[in-house]
């Protein structure tokens, strides 16, 4: 386990990693989603760089914390996160893309220190639910972190799995959203809007806190914080996009991927920013 | 069934402590004795299919052998996608039970009749169909489900069903069990799940039919059907029995197992039929507004 957590230094150099490695993959395999990945890149940096007790060498340890990315589609950042931090070679990424990969392009259970596939919506928490339900039966010291979209909310499965982990006081478990305020087509308001989300999600008997999303010493700050006897949500504000100029709260980076000369700006947009 | 399903879940989660039962806020006067025993193994989802079906996954993940026990559409259609990625892609050791299988529900309509479950459940590559004849076939696939944990569909009837069997019969996926020998003119019935008492029943009052055999296929699925083929070449016709419709059901899968082998046994299909359509406003009366 790597219990010491991380400096803001640490997670930052290890979120540029991220978005650097997302940004080649997409390009490399000419694949959708780079927005989506960009603005989770800081929250999964966070997490695997400070905030979750795993072993690479022992993906399946029983006290590990089980992290689901429920939003499959922005699986990129994920990959780039278990690659830096060992749990399988950065080489691997190269092959994103490729037929015979075992990086699917939705995250998949196949890659080291991936729990679960997804790639349809609002299947990650209900799971992450019967974790966390199976882990505090054998009084097991592990969280179980779900990862999720705002665009993800629409789906019913969520507001079941709300009621579920609150009605049953699973204080082991954290829904983290991401919240970036758009969603496949348009933005979040224009297609079904959120808003009151963290009253809503209190009325359901959740322990709610917001966050920056992209600020590490605030995400570091709030991420595993917990209530007894409640589910904890952390709605982080995020831009999609976050980090590349041309990119940033663009419906269109949902699907295209960059060329060759987007890819080199968008490189040197994160090196200036980061030095 | 459902009697001899829970006396037999009971049995199992007094030595495996990794039994948990979930339930769909269905099986009133069926589940109390294994509630009442394990109440820390017992959770009521509420009437929220999609999540309960990611809960089993999500507590299968962690060792437990899940039970999710609903009427049988809520559990399969209600919840498709949780099935079929969730449980079934994961491989993991989900059994769905389902209440009410074919018309046992009768009278409650038609969201209740269980009848196109077979062709959504043959589709998951790693699911199991178990679906026992009688309370003995009953205790029979639990118990090769407690020795190959997987992802399975136990479809019961109601309640009050014959046994059919003295005992609990050995049942292995794909094998075909013998109820009645028949004459040795190469026809037999096989039947799955609860058709099974009234088929033998049938040839048993039908001098036509006396020769006939009857068997029972109770554990079936995608990856079953090579073993199929030595079993049916050994007859000369073969009627199987089935209260599903015949699209992708039963007999469609046998049919499917046997084309793909070439063997010349003749098989013939009972199964249901879908009643006429019963549209909802079958015609618009005169003068009434329409859809711009
Ligand atoms: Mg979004």
């Amino acid at each position: 386990m790597r219990p010491d957590p991380g400096s803001p230094q640490l997670t930052r150099t290890l979120a540029l990693q991220i978005r650097r490695h997302a940004l080649r993959m997409v390009t490399q395999a000419r694949a959708s989603h780079i927005g989506s990945a960009l603005s989770i890149a800081d929250i999964v940096a966070v997490l695997y760089g400070a905030v979750l007790k795993l072993d690479p060498a022992n993906p399946r340890a029983a006290r590990r914390d089980r992290f689901i990315l429920s939003k499959g589609h922005a699986c990129v950042a994920v990959y780039a996160a278990l690659a830096e931090t060992g749990f399988f070679p950065r080489a691997w990424l190269d092959s994103y893309g490729a037929p015979d990969s075992p990086l699917l392009n939705h995250i998949s259970h196949s890659v080291p220190g991936a729990e679960f596939s997804t790639g349809s919506l609002g299947h990650g928490l209900p799971f992450g639910a019967g974790k966390a339900l199976a882990l505090r039966r054998v009084r097991a010291p592990s969280r179980v972190f779900v990862l999720m979209s705002d665009g993800e909310l629409d789906e019913g499965s969520n507001w079941e799995a709300f009621m579920f982990a609150a009605h049953h006081k699973l204080d082991r478990l954290h829904a983290i959203i991401d919240y970036n305020k758009l969603q496949s087509l348009t933005s979040i308001t224009r297609t079904l809007g959120l808003e009151p989300l963290a009253d809503k999600l209190r009325a359901f008997g959740w322990a709610v806190r917001e966050v920056d999303g992209h600020n590490h010493e605030a995400l570091q700050a709030a991420l595993g914080e917990a209530q007894p006897g409640q589910p904890s949500a952390l709605i982080a504000h995020t831009t999609k996009g976050k980090g590349v100029s041309f990119m940033e709260d663009q419906v269109a980076w949902h699907y295209r991927s960059p060329d060759a000369a987007q890819l080199t700006q968008a490189l040197a947009e994160l090196e200036a920013h980061h030095a | 069934m459902r009697d001899a399903f829970i006396a037999e879940l009971v049995a199992q989660a007094e030595s495996d402590d990794k039994v948990v039962l979930l339930v769909g806020d269905l099986g009133w006067s069926v589940i109390e004795p294994f509630a009442e025993r394990f109440p820390d193994r017992f959770f009521n989802a509420g009437v929220a299919e999609q999540n309960m079906l990611g809960l089993a996954a999500g507590l299968a993940s962690e060792g437990c052998r899940v039970f999710a026990y609903s009427i049988a559409n809520f559990p399969t259609f209600r919840c498709a996608e949780q099935l079929r990625n969730d449980v079934d892609h994961h491989v993991l050791p989900v059994t769905i039970v389902a209440v009410g299988g074919g018309l046992a529900y009768g009278n409650l309509g038609y969201s209740h009749h269980a009848v196109q479950d077979y062709g959504l459940v043959r589709m998951l590559p790693n699911m199991l169909i178990a679906a026992p004849g009688d309370p003995q076939e009953v205790r029979a696939c639990m118990r090769y489900l407690a020795d190959s944990p997987g992802p399975a569909y136990l479809r019961l009837g109601k309640a009050g069903e014959p046994s059919l069997h003295a005992a609990p019969p050995r049942v292995s996926p794909g094998e075909w069990l013998t109820l009645r020998e028949g004459d040795g003119s190469g026809r037999s019935f096989l039947c799955t799940g609860t058709t099974l008492a009234a088929t033998l029943r049938r040839v048993e009052a039908d001098p036509l039919l006396a020769g006939h055999a009857v068997h029972s296929l109770p554990l079936w699925g995608a990856r079953h059907k090579a073993r199929q083929l030595d079993q049916l070449a050994a007859w000369q016709a073969i009627v199987s029995v089935e209260d599903h419709y015949a699209d992708c059901g039963f007999g469609s899968w046998l049919l499917e197992a046997k084309n793909a082998a070439g063997i010349d046994t003749q098989v013939t299909i009972e199964a249901l039929t879908p009643p006429p359509a019963h549209p909802l406003s079958p015609s618009l009366p005169e003068g009434a507004p329409t859809c711009p």
